[in-house]
């Protein structure tokens, strides 16, 4: 880059990221972090989940204030509406990562980027999760995300952004790869 | 008994024979200890169809190069054990064979060595015991159901040692392609679950791709220039393939005889292997990637006039990805009678009686000096200093650079490496 572009400026600290990737490798305990959420039922299929403290760099940390999601089911199901569905709620987690992901990367691959957004559809025969039929699943048979990206760079580069993005991506990783879930009652 | 000399060289496959080379130009005395017998794990180690991945031109070792009929054809593996024979006895190589070191640790004054031969004690060191020593399972390979056979890369010779019915081959670099190809042409249906992966093309542009990349100064890249010397020393093979034919092998290929893609193998649940949604991303930013490469050889080929001498540029078609590729598989149907893990290899330094390794089990160095072990150096590795570092080609120009190293240490000056 010459001296004479304006500097790329994504809203993102690189520099900061990747301090911390160095910390990190030299103190590896302190990149051990536990996220956490809280749910409590409301009434019907409506709940309300809230996020602020976790654990991370060795203590306890905490969000900068109290995060609160409603869900709940639409009311073709019967159901009052007053949250988005918990799918959906994967969805935004999937596209805010990913949005997340394009624009460190951009970053730190100086690219400018003016807009982005995303559309995001997740495929489902609820014939599973109502017990209609057993062989299908509950869980989404697809996900398709479509970026629109207006930035400095050519298709290409703006197509090596998106694919980085999803390489480090901790929300496509955790909908691509199986985890372990343990549920217990207290 | 113990014995003493200047240098121990540890392993006598091409890293180690280079640098006993080197050494031997440098006077410095030394001794090469090899468990079995020279180029022992390009004997023992390797399927019967393999052919080196670098054309007979680029085998080139301190001194010595191929001097044969076909520069671009690929050496059979009796070929590279020949070839390796022949530098061994050209560079006077004082190679103690059939000696397993059982430890190596520091003493006051250097290193120490307990061989089934006898001790040996050095001031320097030299480890040349390969990358590649055991194969590198995921930690489910524990879990697969009873009634699976299962066999590594370094234990497969061909596809009348595999049961008949279906093969999984897990990796999709060099050694798992070559696998999936052969296995799945003896009649046993394969299916290739597919991570990370580097596609190439055999030849572009009518040149061998190690042309271009030895050309174009790729090869020559220092670890010390890269923008991540750590990723780059854990980036897979290129997807390549050495045939007297020169054919490209990528994914396409295994698809159109038949192969099935699925993603990385992610884990057993309940005797259902589980593969990774992620093949369509894998295979884009492979493709992303060749393109990359092959306009850099391009852009190269113009600055350096000789673009119009060569056939026009042509892009491979992008790898076809199912629309839905399968994300499990029940192990206990029968569908797969065998898995081939070709997922790598890690070196094996259980002999290593010293604090020297990473928490990834590799030993700390930088260039292949070893930190906190002054007179221990490290040949042939991803990378060490170069990226032709693990090739036959690289290993000369490692073992210059580290041998002038040992010599300055041992004159007492240990800042001369450049």
């Amino acid at each position: 880059m010459s001296t004479t572009d304006t500097p790329v400026d994504n809203g993102v600290n690189v520099a900061a990221l990747l301090g911390a990737r160095e910390a990190l490798t030299a103190a590896p305990e302190a990149a051990q972090f536990t996220w956490r959420a809280n749910c409590t039922w409301r009434n019907g299929t409506h709940s309300t989940s809230t996020v602020e403290q976790f654990f991370g760099l060795g203590e306890e940390q905490r969000h900068r204030q109290v995060y609160t999601f409603d869900a709940d089911h639409p009311e073709i199901f019967a159901s009052e509406d007053n949250g988005a569905t918990p799918v959906e709620y994967v969805l935004v987690g999937l596209a805010s990562c990913l949005t997340a992901g394009v624009a460190a990367v951009a970053q730190n691959r100086e690219i400018q980027l003016r807009s982005v957004s995303a559309t995001l559809e997740g495929d489902m025969d609820v014939s599973g999760i109502l017990g209609i039929d057993s062989d299908i699943r509950n869980g989404f048979s697809g996900i398709k995300v479509t970026y629109d990206i207006d930035a400095d760079a050519t298709p290409d580069e703006i197509k090596a952004l998106v694919a980085q993005s999803q390489k480090r991506s901790a929300v496509y990783d955790i909908i691509t790869n199986p985890t372990n879930v343990t549920v217990e009652v207290r | 008994m113990t014995r003493t000399t200047t240098t121990v060289v540890l392993g006598a496959g091409h890293a180690g024979l280079a640098m006993s080379r080197c050494l031997s130009l440098r006077s410095i005395d030394h001794v090469v200890l090899e468990r079995g017998e020279v180029a022992n794990t390009w004997k023992t180690e390797r399927w019967d169809s393999l052919r080196l991945l670098t054309p007979n031109w680029q085998s080139r070792l301190p001194g010595f190069a191929y001097d044969g009929t076909d520069p671009d054809g690929y050496m059979t593996m009796p070929e590279v054990i020949g070839f390796l024979e022949r530098f061994a006895s050209f560079a006077g190589a004082p190679v103690q064979t059939e000696t397993t070191v059982s430890q190596l640790r520091a003493t006051d004054d250097g290193y120490s060595i307990t061989t089934n031969q006898g001790t040996w004690t050095a001031p320097t060191v030299v480890v040349a015991t390969g990358a590649c020593n055991v194969a590198a399972l995921p930690s489910f390979s524990n879990d697969v159901p009873a009634g699976i056979d299962m066999v590594t890369a370094a234990e497969y010779r061909n596809p009348g040692q595999l049961a008949d019915g279906g093969v999984l081959v897990v990796g999709a670099s060099a050694t798992g392609i070559q696998l999936a190809d052969e296995i799945h042409r003896s009649g046993r249906p394969v299916t290739v679950a597919v991570g990370a992966h580097v596609r190439a093309p055999r030849t572009y542009r009518g040149r061998d791709i190690q042309q271009w990349m030895d050309d174009t100064g790729m090869m020559d890249e220092r670890y010390d220039e890269v923008d991540d010397i750590v990723r780059v020393r854990r980036l897979p093979s290129l997807q390549i393939v050495g045939t007297p034919n020169r054919t490209t092998l990528d994914l396409n290929a295994l698809t159109s005889i038949g192969a099935r893609l699925v993603g990385r193998f992610a884990g057993i649940n309940d005797g259902r292997a589980q593969f990774s949604g992620s093949l369509r991303n894998m295979c884009a930013m492979a493709d992303l990637k060749l393109g990359r490469l092959l306009d850099a050889f391009d852009e190269w080929a113009i600055e350096h006039g000789i673009d119009p001498e060569l056939e026009p540029p042509a892009r491979a078609a992008p790898t076809v990805v199912p629309d839905s590729p399968l994300l499990g598989l029940d192990l206990r149907s029968g569908e797969i009678r065998t898995i081939v893990w070709a997922t790598g290899f890690r070196p094996d330094y259980s002999w290593l009686d010293m604090p020297v390794l990473d928490r990834k089990g590799l030993i700390r160095h930088d260039g292949g000096v070893v930190v906190d072990a002054p007179g221990m150096y490290l040949m042939g590795m991803p990378f060490l200093r170069r990226r032709k570092s693990t090739l036959i080609d690289g290993a000369g120009a490692d073992a210059h650079d580290l041998s002038d190293h040992l010599n300055s240490f041992i004159d007492g000056h240990v800042d001369a490496l450049v």
